[in-house]
């Protein structure tokens, strides 16, 4: 219990005290895992929408199917993303594997389908009360999609914000092709990994702790703009 | 208003419409010409909002057919425009929600601008227009509906129930704004159930009653002297 304790302490020193190593891992960490959120967003919400407006003739497939990927286990993408660029693989070429866009790309197929789903969902509901309207105002497919974004757009930063906790949370993609190399691309949670494996409780602790505080803080400010919001534009 | 040619007369043509094995419309034939008021009357239930929104292409006829027959070449559904009974109003101010009509129809930024502000003007919305539309009051917000529909130019407006879930002075609101689209060129053709509105607004009335069209007459005949017991009991069951 008293090591625990002492580690904890050490971990609240090492915060207060801007340790340069955890800044960088900390730093490191929200630029791979927002980029991948970013990407995630362009490709996620429109489709998302375009599932909600689509006639297509699997369209129920493909609902159920996105529903299903929410799950994917981030060590599968790991290795996926793996196999696609290692210098065996098709994209081994581009000399990715090992460097943060390697670990960009891997979160971003995992969150892709959780931002896609979930948004199919507030859009779809969007779309059950304008679709009459629009059809009216004689809104072409494309123009209604991204008026539904834009309307339940309060809704989607929720929606964004359960990628970006999934994205910061996950280790397994990234420490497959990451590598969690020192200075490269050691993240928070592969670094908390390795640390505590390792025994040096402190930096994992710390790290820990900085973890928990960025997805709560995240989650309280996607909150209150999203009441503010509605008071404010109804 | 309105450069020749036009897009009516409109033709309803032996017409009905099913959801599954629930019959909705039965064999129902009209034509709607220009420059009269036409009231779509009726109880709640006989498909007053359904024959809407087949006129507006909203819903596709199971049996017969609707088609504008007039000399218009192009896309008839440029030339028409639809106020719900509850106005859909989108995420952003009142303004803006009238210039997306506009932005649709393809005018450039500074004429949407200046024709959504003309429009609010003469819905007396001005002052409310950068307020979000969607804090606006039920009033408000079917006259901005109104506005945005104004704004078009269309030939034909459809309105359904616009004052269904208003209170007295509101209703009366957008039943001056109603007369004004009117008086502008634009042919109105409305659904309500309430009499004294088909009154004061109807130069024809369509008569519907549990699917049918049961009586089509002007609106001076069909209230003095209706021709069918279907009419004549909804008349008297409605008048104080």
């Amino acid at each position: 219990m008293t090591d625990v304790g002492a580690a904890f302490m050490a971990a609240i020193g090492l915060i207060a005290g801007l340790d340069a190593p955890l800044i960088e891992i900390v730093a490191l960490s929200l630029q791979i895992s927002l980029s991948a959120v970013a990407i995630a967003c362009i490709l996620g919400l429109p489709l998302g929408a375009a599932v909600t407006l689509g006639r297509f003739r699997f369209r129920h497939s493909a609902i159920v199917t996105l529903n299903a990927l929410m799950g994917l286990p981030p060590v599968v993408v790991g290795l996926f993303v793996y196999l696609m660029l290692s210098r065996a693989g098709p994209l081994g070429a581009l000399g990715l594997l090992f460097t943060p866009p390697a670990m960009i790309i891997a979160q971003a197929i995992l969150i892709t389908p959780i931002i896609a789903a979930l948004s199919r969902q507030i859009i779809e509901d969007a779309w059950i009360e304008y679709e009459e309207q629009l059809r009216s105002l004689g809104a072409p497919p494309r123009r209604a999609v991204w008026t539904l974004i834009w309307d339940t757009r309060f809704s989607l930063v929720t929606v964004v914000l359960a990628g970006f906790g999934r994205a910061a949370a996950e280790v397994g993609a990234v420490i497959i092709v990451g590598g969690n190399i020192d200075g490269v691309t050691r993240v928070m949670t592969t670094a908390i990994a390795l640390e505590t494996s390792k025994g040096d409780l402190p930096l994992a602790l710390g790290l820990g702790i900085i973890l928990m505080a960025l997805v709560l803080a995240a989650n309280a400010a996607a909150y209150t703009l999203k009441e503010a919001a509605q008071r404010r534009f109804g | 208003m309105h450069a020749a040619p036009s897009i009516l007369p409109f033709v309803f043509d032996r017409v009905s419409y099913a959801v599954g094995a629930t019959q909705i419309l039965y064999d129902i034939s009209f034509e709607l010409a220009a420059r009269t008021r036409t009231v779509i009357l009726g109880p709640n239930g006989a498909g007053k909002s359904v024959t809407l929104r087949l006129c507006h292409g909203l819903l596709t006829p199971t049996g017969g057919t609707v088609r504008w027959a007039g000399a218009y070449g192009g896309d008839p559904a440029r030339r028409q425009a639809m106020v719900f009974q509850r106005p859909v109003m989108l995420r952003r101010s009142a303004l803006a929600n009238v210039a997306y009509g506009l932005k649709l129809a393809g005018l450039d930024r500074a004429a949407r601008e200046a024709r959504a502000r003309d429009m609010l003007e003469r819905v007396g919305l001005a002052p409310l227009a950068d307020r979000p539309a969607r804090v606006l009051s039920g009033g408000e917000q079917q006259r901005l509906a109104l506005a945005r529909a104004w704004a078009l130019r269309p030939e034909v407006l459809f309105l359904d129930e616009p004052t269904a879930s208003l209170d007295p002075a509101a209703s009366n609101a957008v039943e001056e704004i109603i007369k004004a689209i009117d008086a502008s060129g634009t042919k109105i053709v409305m659904t309500t159930h309430n009499l004294g509105q088909a009154h004061r607004l109807a130069d024809e009335i369509l008569f519907l009653d549990r699917g049918r069209l049961v009586e089509r007459a002007s609106a001076d005949r069909f209230f003095k002297v209706p021709a069918t017991a279907e009419a004549a009991a909804f008349i008297k069951g409605e008048l104080p």
